[in-house]
């Protein structure tokens, strides 16, 4: 089966913010490629690191861990994680394991730098 | 060997898969179509396809301690009971055999990455089995059930698709 285009589609700054753009699915197969880069945002310890789901067609509890370890590096250092743009096959996993209330998550980009 | 008491109704999909990462999107591709058939729509589409991918998932993570190459056998099988269709998968391994009552989702409350997986099986599926496999291995079988009068399955009769990957 072919490679599918690279899951993390972008990573760019604006203000203090760091905005990583994710894409596709993520599972056990693409979930090092996203930890990989969400640690590397981490680094430069961003004020806010929002992570856009929007073009994110399914996601696992591996990539569900991958998020939660991040919100715990983020913390460490006395940032904010905001996830937004999530659909409702996505949201639904968070719902099933209960962290739709345990991460910030917003509908938009916009909301989730203001908030 | 079936305890259910679903019965297929139409030629089983065999997947025989190796435990590389890379096979789970054809996994939940083959799951979907084939649920699709017996008539879920969504949500329950997505739910039976990553409770399937979760179910690989932990094969390949856990079972397999993250060894490429090992044997998985998926079986995709529309079933009915009753009056009722659904879908049956089983997962085949070839892993250090572990006690199926020790297998159990884990506290949700204590939020940290890993142990989401079985949980989410649980509660997708209607039925969930671990059983050891013979002479070595391991058996997970997955009941979804569309329900009472729900759709049979669109296909019927076909013939039995062997995919290797």
């Amino acid at each position: 089966m072919a490679e599918a285009r690279n899951v993390v589609r972008e990573i760019r700054q604006q203000g203090g913010a760091t905005i990583v753009v994710l894409s596709g699915e993520v599972d056990l197969h693409h979930t090092p490629e996203v930890h990989k880069a969400l640690v590397g945002a981490c680094q430069q310890r961003p004020e806010r690191l929002v992570i856009n789901l929007s073009e994110v067609g399914y996601m696992d509890s591996s990539g569900i861990g991958t998020l939660v370890e991040i919100f715990r590096r983020v913390k460490g250092f006395g940032g904010k994680l905001v996830l937004c743009g999530l659909s409702e096959r996505v949201y639904s996993v968070f719902e099933i394991t209960r962290l739709d209330k345990f991460f910030k998550i917003c509908e938009t980009e916009e909301e989730a730098l203001a908030a | 060997m079936r305890t259910s008491g679903a019965q297929p109704v139409d030629q089983p999909l065999v997947l025989e898969i190796t435990s590389d990462t890379r096979h789970l999107a054809g996994v939940r591709v083959a799951v979907l179509g084939a649920a699709q058939a017996v008539g879920f729509v969504e949500p329950q589409l997505s739910g039976i396809a990553l409770a399937i991918d979760e179910a690989l998932t932990n094969v390949i993570r856990h079972g397999y301690r993250g060894q490429s190459g090992r044997p998985i056998q998926v079986t995709i099988q529309p079933v009915r009971r009753g009056e009722g269709c659904g879908i049956e998968v089983t997962i085949c391994d070839c892993c250090p055999q572990v006690d199926p009552a020790t297998i159990m989702g884990r506290d949700l409350g204590d939020v940290r990455p890993g142990g989401l997986g079985t949980h989410i099986i649980r509660t997708v599926m209607d039925e969930v089995e671990y059983t050891k496999r013979e002479p070595a291995g391991m058996r997970l079988r997955l009941l979804k059930m569309l329900g009472e009068g729900g759709t049979g399955p669109r296909v019927g009769g076909s013939d039995p698709t062997r995919e290797k990957s």
